[in-house]
């Protein structure tokens, strides 16, 4: 079938949208499935060959902090001829309460549409003024897909309806193989942690808890930390006996944060709440690392209760150190979680997200065009 | 002899007197002044975001246009702390809006009634916002100025009543054709 995907924020500054729709597209397109997508775009060379660019995005304050968008005659003109030349089944527009391209495509086309929330960013103070103007645009959307709960609460408590839960997917093949870190795990072992230093809810502070425990039991025991934040802030808050065995990466590009949770024993997310889903949990289970996570709902339920990576007191710096421990002593235990992990992140491979999404397009298509979803 | 120095000595007093509250009325009529130009301000900046979130919801705007427009109109509207940089915020929001490329064509073309109504409004009401904003702030230098002597500062002439401060927001819609012009009347510019 012939989809139109709409994104709603420049496609060449990083984001989880742009990556969730790209990342959608390809794997529609491994399926045998015809798509392009629209998008803002500053530069205009360097676009995959599916990418329409919409033109400049405009920086506007938007819900708390600068957003490019793109909204206007302009724009909306481009996504109409866009709509009438692409000859599409369906529209997927992603974000359509954002001010920008998504939006404006809901307002323009007249054919069957999908629409995903990806944030819990809908304000709902502005939603009170705003709603009648989203109204009649949103009232076009045939089905919604949330990638969250808390964005499918968001969509219910705001605009009503209700919303299919289908979450973010991850490329298993990209986590799958590659070399561990030159001098990793080493003899010792070694734990890692990839995320936001400086964000307590990603739960380093626990972590560095742990290590003072389990890393004065085991001489050499390494701790690899890899993430945006400030490495000499996090590396004063490491007792000095320590210090050389934590090694801090900062942020790294994306090969080498495959390379991270390929150079590890123990994988620990410790986060203490507010991931919806763990994308990182989710790469790690890609990459086949041993994980120890915290006991977060979502976490439980990624890790199939504990069966495809351990799970400790959220929060309880004892527990986990007392859980990597156990690990760091029972390599047969590692294997058999590891393999766990690797089965269990199938369903969250893009190829097969992809297809509960085309069971969406299939749902909201009229009984004639259904046929074409397999196609 | 000590009868006259007495009398001399009571009528410097009072010529003191009537000097001193002479200047406590000023500053008095100074800050009277101050509310009125505030009281103006406030009332322009509300007509302002009262027709910005009309021209967001006359259906006249494509709806993100229109979002973008309505979220800031809103938060000028209902923001006290940090009132200068949501006013601020709206200001340079419609500039963006009234700038984009294609608006005139686009409105034409959608044949609304009360369109060039409404973006005259828009218009005016802006400039009321600018002049207002000038007025204010001409006042709230005088007044600083005047407690700033040391006559009120010793005998605390203003009272409790607190330090006027200035309003300084972004506030042109059409930067461009005032400073060149060098007039504060954009139809004196034409």
């Amino acid at each position: 079938m012939r989809i139109g995907l709409v994104c709603p924020y420049s496609w060449d500054v990083p984001g989880g949208v742009q990556e969730h729709i790209r990342d959608l597209a390809e794997a529609l397109i491994d399926l045998g499935h015809e798509v392009s997508v629209i998008s803002p775009a500053d530069e205009e060379h360097d676009l995959p060959g599916y990418v329409v660019p919409a033109g400049r995005a405009v920086a506007v304050p938007y819900n708390g902090s600068v957003a490019r968008l793109a909204f206007g005659p302009l724009s909306a003109n481009r996504v109409r001829r866009w709509v009438k030349d692409g000859g599409f089944d369906l529209l997927h527009v992603h974000e359509p309460a954002a001010p920008s391209l998504s939006l404006l495509a809901c307002w323009v086309a007249d054919i069957p549409i999908v629409a995903t929330v990806h944030g819990a960013t809908l304000r709902s103070r502005v939603l009170h003024v705003a709603e009648p103007m989203l109204r009649s645009a949103l009232e076009k959307i045939n089905g919604w897909i949330a990638v969250s709960e808390a964005a499918r609460s968001t969509l219910v408590r705001h605009l009503g309806g209700d919303a299919v839960l289908i979450p973010n997917g991850v490329t298993v093949s990209r986590y799958e193989k590659a070399e561990s870190l030159p001098g990793w795990p080493g003899e010792g072992g070694a734990i890692g942690f990839l995320g936001r230093m400086d964000e307590p809810r990603k739960g380093l502070q626990v972590l560095l808890r742990a290590f003072e425990e389990v890393g004065a039991e085991r001489p050499g025991l390494r701790l690899l930390i890899a993430g945006p934040g400030d490495v000499m802030e996090v590396a004063g808050r490491v007792p000095p006996a320590l210090r050389e065995r934590v090694v801090l990466l900062g942020q790294v590009a994306e090969a080498v944060k495959v390379q991270v949770y390929h150079s590890v024993d123990v994988f620990c997310a410790p986060n203490t709440g507010g991931e919806s889903f763990g994308i990182v949990l989710a790469e790690a289970m890609a990459a086949g690392a041993p994980i120890v996570a915290s006991d977060l709902d979502a976490f439980r339920r990624v890790l199939r209760g504990g069966r495809a990576g351990e799970l400790f007191d959220n929060g309880n710096a004892g527990d986990l150190a007392a859980a990597i421990g156990r690990l760091l002593d029972d390599p047969g235990k590692r294997a058999m979680l590891s393999a766990a992990a690797s089965a269990a992140v199938r369903d969250y491979d893009w190829p097969k997200i992809a297809r509960d999404v085309l069971k969406v397009y299939g749902a909201v298509l009229p009984g004639a065009a259904l046929s074409v979803v397999s196609a | 002899m000590a009868p006259l120095i007495s009398v001399l000595i009571l009528l410097a007093v009072a010529m003191i007197g009537v000097y001193v509250s002479w200047r406590a009325g000023r500053l008095d009529r100074l800050h009277t002044r101050l509310e009125t130009a505030r009281a103006s301000l406030d009332a322009a900046l509300v007509r302002r975001s009262s027709v910005a979130l009309e021209l967001a919801a006359s259906g006249l705007l494509d709806p993100a246009t229109s979002l973008v427009l309505a979220d800031h109109a809103h938060s000028a509207r209902s923001t006290s702390e940090g009132r200068e940089l949501a006013e601020s915020e709206l200001t340079r929001t419609l500039r963006t809006v009234l700038n984009q490329p294609d608006f005139r064509s686009f409105l034409e073309a959608r044949h609304r009634d009360g369109a060039d109504e409404l973006l005259d409004e828009l218009e005016s009401t802006a400039h009321q916002v600018f002049l207002a904003r000038k007025f204010y702030n001409a006042a709230v230098a005088r007044t600083i100025a005047a407690r700033r002597r040391w006559l009120a500062r010793v005998l605390r002439l203003a009272g409790t009543a607190p330090m006027p401060e200035f309003f300084e927001i972004d506030d042109t819609l059409t930067p461009s054709a005032m400073d060149e012009q060098g007039t504060d009347m954009p139809h004196l510019a034409g």
